[in-house]
Formats: structure tokens, sequence, C-alpha cells
């Protein structure tokens, strides 16, 4: 009788084991990986805010159709709080336990470098919508990602900074232990030289997350009189140190790239911020009925207009659910093909990726005008 | 000549923070010999009190700045007070790893606490503008440029160290005080209550500290998260060991001498500037163990 009960129990077990595995007939998960927590927390809320839209937009259509089954799609977030580390077994989890089709994510470089090679090897697509560094999608040939490379927003800053604001020397203080950082930093210094412009002072700090004071290097940089300052990092660092470069009388005007891009960055920095200028992916005032109709729809939904952050992972997520639905399969390599050969139209822009999966997209340049994101102009590659 | 004396400048600020948290330590190394892991959370709490409190005192008070920081004086004080009664006094005759190991895990405790959603929460914090900013250029061809916020983290740390000398060397406490840290057992025949004397540099000591959160907070306007109070504290108690563990000129001496290399550290690059402060620890554990204004105690076998 007690062998029997045991074996019973056994079997319950392993019925119950496979239940919680697989994902339900007619439901597939999605994951994404943002920084929910952590010195960037507004990119992570904003991401995530957008790829709700998009996952709920996209089962209110009526879904996907996979093997003669309507699917909805279950959309399951984690967060990396800015750490590689954690956003690469937060990777491990979605497609070990959770079994998603794909992965949206990350936002900062260092973390989409992390969870790109697991990706790959499991051949799970991966689009981020964000990170703007070259290496990510060299990883290989399942990471995509949703807006335009470092080495394109290095030269529009410096375009803008040498062609518009006509300044003839520049210093930079970037974050020497990040590749996004970095990746900006040699950008803007390799097009700004190339223009005929001079880096008067090139200064590094390790780690935003861990630094507070930037006075030394504020000071070498005012000994060396630059004209204008590039500053290529995540906005609660660029607002200290805009903040105590004002303080010690160093007031040329400042610019950066899209990790400004953030309503904290105006509540920290104050009016040091006042002026700045940064390139970015998106700006709700883009006058295009597409872009209005979702501002007016996130900012219903969420009571805060959208920032670049919410409106690619909004396309980012709609180009890899459009790519499942038209595919018709759940497996990796089918949703990679659908991808790569994708004419998804989003509201930053129509998609077209290259032969190393970056799409070629435009940028904009915002401007801080009394506290405000205001649009200055659009780029084009 | 200018750039020198700008990172000097800015050397001094730093270092003004530092002594204030490395007093804590100093303190409660003479009194107890224990070197008290949590003061660099005490650190951070009372900046978190700052943020808490700088509306509420601002409503009541109409300036913020002084009221502001005198409550966080006070509640880190009281904090310091509690954490002595409940985690070191029950540990004072036993050995003194056990007090050590007590200390970390005060430590641990208070900034994962403190990082749990419905306490401080792991995310940052703006903390609140009590001084505004004002540039003072100083005349002459130097260019040099000080902020307000500068002259006010200087003012008040020289201030509180003032205070602390006159507390330390004029008063009956602050003789007894000194007495306990010479020589514990015959301070106690002699009449002096142990308790009170300890329980009061638990006081004083985090209220130096609480003091240096809210400087800290003015000065650089955002707090992190939680476990910000770790490196400067750590670099607060590699300059008490510089000065002389236990010895109360010594930390400040230490204190301005960490930061000043960290400015000059920093603008050559900025990983010698992280490193800098381990060195210069390394440095002093070889050549002079005792501190630079510390004696060497021989033990009496």
């Amino acid at each position: 009788m007690r062998r029997v009960l045991a074996v019973i129990l056994v079997c319950a077990l392993i019925a119950g084991v496979g239940v919680g595995c697989k994902a339900k007939a007619g439901v597939v998960n999605l994951g994404g990986i943002f920084p929910m927590t952590g010195a960037s927390a507004t990119f992570g809320t904003s991401s995530k805010n957008g790829v709700d839209m998009a996952v709920e937009e996209f089962n209110a259509a009526g879904g996907a159709t996979i093997g003669g089954v309507k699917t909805t799609v279950n959309y399951i977030n984690e967060d990396d709080t800015g750490l590689p580390e954690v956003g690469a077994s937060a990777a491990q989890m979605l497609i070990n336990q959770d079994h998603v089709i794909g992965i949206v994510g990350a936002v900062m470089s260092k973390v989409s470098l992390a969870v790109a090679p697991i990706c790959q090897a499991a051949g799970v697509p991966q689009i981020s919508p964000t990170s703007t560094n070259v290496k990510v999608t060299l990883v290989g040939d399942y990471i995509f990602r949703a807006c335009f490379i470092d080495p394109f927003q290095g030269t529009v800053m410096a375009n803008y900074a040498y062609n518009t604001l006509k300044v003839q020397t520049a210093a930079v203080l970037y974050d020497n232990g990040n590749d996004y950082n970095k990746g900006l930093a040699e950008n803007f210094k390799a097009s700004f030289e190339k223009l005929g412009g001079k880096v008067v002072a090139y200064e590094a700090f390790t780690d935003e997350q861990k630094t507070v004071d930037y006075k030394a290097q504020l000071t070498v940089i005012k000994a060396a009189n630059p004209a204008f300052l590039y500053l290529p990092n995540y906005y609660g660092s660029v607002a200290l140190q805009l903040k105590q470069a004002r303080e010690m009388g160093l007031n040329a005007p400042a610019g950066g790239g899209d990790g400004w891009d953030s309503p904290d960055l105006v509540k920290i920095g104050g009016a040091a911020v006042e002026g700045g200028v940064f390139s970015t992916h998106f700006s709700k005032d883009d006058p295009a009925p597409k872009v209005q109709t979702f501002v007016k729809a996130y900012t219903a939904k969420y009571g805060e207009p959208p920032d670049s952050m919410g409106a690619l992972a909004y396309d980012a997520a709609g180009l890899l659910l459009d790519a499942f639905k038209t595919c018709g399969s759940i497996k990796g390599s089918d949703i990679r093909d659908a991808m790569k050969n994708t004419t998804f139209s989003g509201i930053s822009g129509a998609y077209k990726f290259d032969e190393n999966r970056d799409p070629i997209k435009s940028a904009v340049i915002i401007k801080i005008v009394n506290g405000q994101q205001s649009f200055l102009q659009t780029v084009n590659p | 000549m200018g750039q020198f004396l700008q990172q000097l400048i800015n050397g001094i600020q730093i270092g003004s923070i530092y002594a204030l948290i490395a007093l804590g330590y100093t303190m409660v190394y003479g009194i107890v010999k224990l070197i008290n892991f949590a003061h660099a959370d005490i650190f951070m709490f009372g900046a978190y009190m700052g943020f808490f409190l700088a509306p509420v005192m601002a409503k009541i008070f109409g300036g913020a700045f002084i009221p502001t920081i005198i409550a966080a004086m006070i509640i880190t004080g009281l904090l310091g007070f509690i954490m002595e009664k409940l985690a070191y006094r029950p540990l004072r005759y036993k050995s003194r790893l056990s007090a050590l190991i007590t200390a970390l895990g005060v430590s641990i405790f208070l900034e994962n606490f403190c990082a749990m959603p419905f306490i401080f929460g792991p995310t940052y914090r703006a903390f609140p503008s009590m001084i505004a900013n004002k540039n003072i250029t100083i005349p002459g061809h130097l260019g040099l440029v000080i902020s307000n916020v500068l002259l006010l983290d200087v003012g008040v740390s020289v201030f509180l160290m003032v205070l602390l000398f006159w507390f330390v060397n004029k008063t009956l406490m602050g003789k007894q005080m000194r007495a306990v840290s010479f020589d514990k057992p015959t301070a106690s025949l002699m009449g002096i209550n142990i308790d009170v004397v300890i329980s009061t540099a638990f006081i004083v000591g985090p209220a130096l500290a609480g003091a240096g959160g809210i400087l800290y907070g003015t000065t650089y306007g955002m707090l992190a998260s939680p476990f910000l109070g770790i490196w400067p504290g750590m670099k607060a108690f590699i300059a008490a060991v510089l000065g002389g563990i236990g010895n109360i000129p010594g930390a400040v001496l230490g204190a301005y001498v960490m930061g000043i290399s960290e400015a000059f550290a920093t603008s050559v690059n900025s990983n010698l500037g992280y490193g800098i402060a381990f060195v210069i620890l390394i440095a002093i554990l070889l050549i002079r163990p005792s501190g630079l204004l510390g004696k060497f105690v021989p033990e009496k076998v």
C-alpha cells in the first residue's frame, strides 16, 4: 500500500513540475530585461511601459496564429539593476524557465553585451531598444537593435558643436568603465577632430554609479579652457557633473548623448543643465500623426509623456511581435529570419536592417529650455 | 598654479566631510578599542534624514539648513546610542573579535534594511536644495572660483571640530572620556561611570557623522542609494588610521591628507584617485603603524 502511495506521489510531483514548465497552449511568453532599479531607473520604467503597450495592442488586435491556434503574448519583465551579471542571469531565467520566444532588452549597452551571447547560444532572438554600442549586434545573428549606433551619435553631436555652435575646442568627461560612454567619447573625439576642431581635455572617471565628486577632473578641464563640454554619460551623473562644473565657474555649453534623456535630468540637475543639448532617438514634439497618437495614448495610460526609451521599447516589441505574427512559428530561427527581412514601420521611423542587424535611422537633437525638453532638429544619416 | 590651488581647495572640501566621519571612528576606538564598521552607515542615515526632514523644517522654521542639521545630529546620536546598547554593550567584556563581527553585522543590516522599499528604497534621491549656490570669484589673476557650498562645508566642519575639542578638553565629561581611553579599569576604580562615558562617545561620534551626512547631501545633491556610506566611510577610516586611531587631532589631519591626495591623484588619473587611499593605508602601516600623531604604546607583559 505504501509503495503504491509513493509511486502516485512521485507521479503527481513530476506532473506538477511539468505543468509549471511550458507555457499554456495559446499563450507564449515574451521576455524583457530592463533597469527597473539603480541609477537609470527611469529608463527601465519607460521601457517597460512601452513594451506593455505594444503587447496589449498586439493581443487586442487578435494576436498571432501559430499552427492554427490563436495565440496571445504574455509579457514577463525582469530587472537587471543596471549590472551586466544580473542581466545575464535574468536572461538565463527567461530562456530556460519561461521559454520566451524573444527578449526585448537591455537598455544599457554593457548589459546587452552580457545578455547577447546567452541569447545567441540558445537561439532566442534579442532586440535591444536602445543599446547603441557597436559591439552588441556583432555578437551574432540573433541579436538586433532598434536604434542608431554610437559612431553615428558621436558624429551628430560633433557636427552640431562644430557647425552649428561654431566652437573650435571641446573637452570630454566620460566613464571609462562602460562601453557606451567610452564608445561615444571616442566617436565624438574622432569626428570633432576630423572636422577641424581640437579636443583640449579628455578626462575619465570610473563607474558613475559610485562616483559623486567630479571636481578634480573638472578642474583639469577648466584649466584647458574648452568652448564646449561633451558629457556622454547617464543623466544622474551628468546632472552632478554640470552642477559641479557651474559651481566652479565652468560655464561652457554642454552636450551629450541619449543617456541624458530622462525627466530626472532636470530634477537632479536643476538650473545647471539649462541649455544643454543631446542627441536622442525620439521627440514627443514630432508632428507626424502616428507619433502624436502614440504620445496621447501613452500619456493617457501612464500620466506622463513618453521619452525615447518608451518609444523605442514600443517599436522594438512591436517589430518582434510583428515578425512573430508574420512567420507564424515559435521557433527562434524563424522569428529571426522574419525580423531580418522586416519592413516594420514604427513611431521612431521606418526599420530596415543592414547586414549587422542595425537599423538605418535618424537622430533628433533636443535642448533643455526652461527645464523642459525642446525639439531642435532631426539629423538624417 | 591656479589649477594646483583649485585642486587643493577641492581636497579641503572633501577632507572636511571625511573629517567629521573619521572623528567618530577614532573616538569610539579610543574608548572601547572597537572599530565601528556601522559608522559609515550612520553617516548614510544622517544624509537620508536630511532628505526627509528638510521639507518639514522648511515649513516649520522657514530656513531649512540649521534645523535640519541639528535634527539629523540628534537622530543619528540617538541611533548610535541604541546601537551601542543593543549590539555592543552585551559583548563589552567578551573577545574583541566578537564585537568586530557584530559591528560588521550591524553595518550590513543597516545598509540592506534601509534599502528595503518601505524604508528608504534602493533608488536614488535628489537631495533637497537648502542653500542656493553662489559662485565667488577670487580676485586676482589665478581665476579661482569657489562656491558658497564649499565655504559652508569647511565652515560647519571646523565649527563642529572646535566644539568637539572644547568638549573633550574643557568639560568634565570630556575629562572622563580621556581617562577611560587611557586606562579603563583604573578609571572605573576612580568612580567614573563607564557606561555613561561609553554611551556619550556613541552619541557624539555618530552625531558628527550625521552632520557629515547632511553636508554630503548638500554638496553633491544626490543620494545614490543606502550603500552610499561605504566608500566615504572607508576613506574616513583610513584617515583615522593615518592620523593615529584613537587620536582626535590625528583624525582631522588624516582626513585632510586623504581629501587633498584624492583630489590630486584623480586629476592625474581617475583610477589612481581610487587607489591612492589604499596606497596611503599600506604605506602608513608599513612605515609608522601608530599613525602620524599616534604614540606607539608597547604592550606591557
